[in-house]
């Protein structure tokens, strides 16, 4: 056990030395050493009566609070309407192009629609993160409730299986590795938008903490920010992985059997 | 393609009239969507949102706005310069990392922890490192559209008969001319779908860097710009502008599908 971590992880302390001794010998303003990044994160974020600060408080909380929010609304309403449009199969033609296009619109595109639309603050930023990943969700909800087995939906039907019986124990599951594939995309996608949102015009978050840091030319704080997301990152792809893989482990094992 | 050509007279109009039939249906449900658009707009349902027909003659307007075409032409060029240097360097590492276990062992944690790291975050820290700001959103696009190519080609690689690759060895070729005449090819049509999503990844890229310069041009400055009049012609240009980034995605999108599906085809014979 600890001789495959020393194999796996030796590499990481090594980089972490070298990148202290590069920064030493260059010497360069734009490029602190990581021991003051850790230091000045430290001494900012981490260093309050319950670890965190009040600026951290302040700004990791709503920027944590409004992602997994507007993520919880895009994936409610990205599954019911991509199931709903799945299931309607005359529908499916008509629709197709808009939501094709909708999809290939870059979604950092969405925030100035909704600068004009709303003042400053959650809303654009929340509407920003919705209206910008909603659309891999969609489709691909679409698409896996589209392609359920008809057999099997027929037999629930002969037996007389309610409809909402039908969606939950048939429809749903079979669609749901697709789904997931939208959701996984969803989630580092929504993670961009909020950082972009946050970057202009923000009163707080952790975009707002870079921005001022960057606007103070505070080069440790503007690294540290960089590390909290990329924590951050790590943490939310690390938990959905995990939430995947329970979910969809009865998948896999039929996939295996068949 | 063989499927289609061996179908009967009648066979092959069924399928040519079924497409049509699709394509009427496509156009119906465009057509549809504008009109409740222009309704809902002009009857004042929708306060805020401008009429389609303004929205779209907009659209057509931007074309020969000069200042929106030297915009556009700014963040073409900073994706049609980073995304080459992307592969350039992501393919390489993949094949590398792919090739070799030990390597591609030993820097795992390393690629675990830069992975998550959100390419929007670093777009304060570029800006400061690589001047002027073109250099900055050609590092970003570069650093963001490696990520899928060097992933999807390690898979490629990995995915490699390794029959193929120990035949071409016993008949002694060397490491090289196995990874370029078996890894190489093999793991072509993974690298590609690599540059597919990288595509996209370019233009939010371009555009986020954009928006944080302001105004160092690019649609995403014009955007910024545009969003901060006060009359209704912010929200008509927005559209605008939305219409023409969806629908370069979309042309950049299935031209690199339609050239996947092309090049690979062998594959899926």
């Amino acid at each position: 056990m600890i001789k495959t971590l020393v194999k796996r992880l030796w590499l990481v302390p090594v980089a972490l030395v070298a990148w202290e001794l590069i920064t030493r010998a260059v010497d360069d303003p734009f490029m602190p050493r990581p021991t003051v990044i850790v230091a000045r994160m430290y001494e900012m974020w981490f260093s309050g009566p319950l670890i965190l600060t009040d600026e951290a408080v302040d700004n990791f909380a709503p920027s944590i609070i409004r992602l997994v929010g507007s993520w919880g609304v895009a994936v409610a309403l990205g599954i019911a309407l991509g199931v709903a449009i799945g299931r309607t199969a005359w529908l499916s033609d008509y629709i197709d192009p808009l939501v094709e296009f909708a999809r290939a619109v870059p979604p950092p595109v969405m925030f100035p629609v909704f600068l004009v639309l709303f003042t400053m603050g959650t809303q654009v930023q929340v509407a920003t993160i919705v209206f910008g990943i909603i659309w891999p969700i969609l489709l691909n909800s679409i698409d896996g409730a589209r392609n359920v087995d008809r057999l099997q939906i027929e037999t629930a039907t002969v037996f007389g299986v309610p409809a909402s019986l039908r969606l939950v124990r048939i429809i749903l599951p079979a669609a749901s590795p697709k789904i997931f594939a939208g959701l996984r995309l969803s989630v580092s996608l929504a993670l961009i938008l909020m950082i972009v949102s946050e970057l202009k015009g923000a009163t707080d978050g952790i975009g707002y903490l870079l921005a001022s840091a960057s606007d103070r030319s505070d080069m440790p704080a503007l690294w540290g920010g960089v590390v909290v997301l990329g924590v951050l990152g790590y943490v939310l792809n690390t938990l959905f992985l995990m939430v995947e893989r329970r979910m969809l482990t009865w998948h896999r094992g039929a996939r295996r059997t068949a | 393609m063989t499927a289609a050509t061996t179908l009967t007279r009648g066979g092959r109009s069924t399928l040519a009239r079924a497409r049509v039939g699709k394509l009427i249906r496509h156009a119906i449900g465009v057509a549809v969507f504008l009109l409740v658009w222009e309704l809902a707009s002009r009857t004042g349902l929708v306060e805020w949102l401008p009429p389609a027909s303004t929205c779209l003659a907009r659209v057509i307007g931007l074309a020969f706005d000069p200042e929106y075409l030297a915009d556009l032409g700014s963040t073409l060029l900073a994706a049609v310069i980073g995304l080459p240097l992307a592969i350039l360097l992501a393919v390489p590492v993949g094949l590398l990392l792919g090739t070799v276990p030990v390597v591609e062992e030993m820097t795992r944690a390393i690629v675990e922890f830069l992975r998550p790291i959100p390419s929007v975050a670093l777009i304060p820290l570029a800006l400061f490192l690589f001047q002027p700001d073109i250099n900055a959103k050609v590092a970003l696009i570069v650093y963001a559209a490696s990520w899928p190519i060097l992933i999807n080609t390690l898979y490629g690689v990995r995915d490699v008969d390794p029959l193929a690759a120990e035949t071409l060895r016993s008949f002694s070729f060397g490491s090289a001319a196995v990874v370029w005449r078996v890894s190489l090819p093999s793991a072509a049509p993974f690298i590609f779908t690599g540059i597919r999503l990288a595509a996209s990844i370019t233009l939010i890229l371009a555009i986020s860097v954009e928006y944080v310069v302001g105004g160092a041009g690019g649609i995403g400055a014009f955007l910024i710009q545009a969003s901060t009049a006060l009359d209704d012609s912010a929200m008509v240009d927005v559209i605008a502008v939305l219409v023409w980034s969806g629908a370069i995605g979309l042309i950049v999108n299935t031209l690199l599908l339609r050239a996947e599906r092309r090049l690979f085809k062998w594959r899926d014979a």
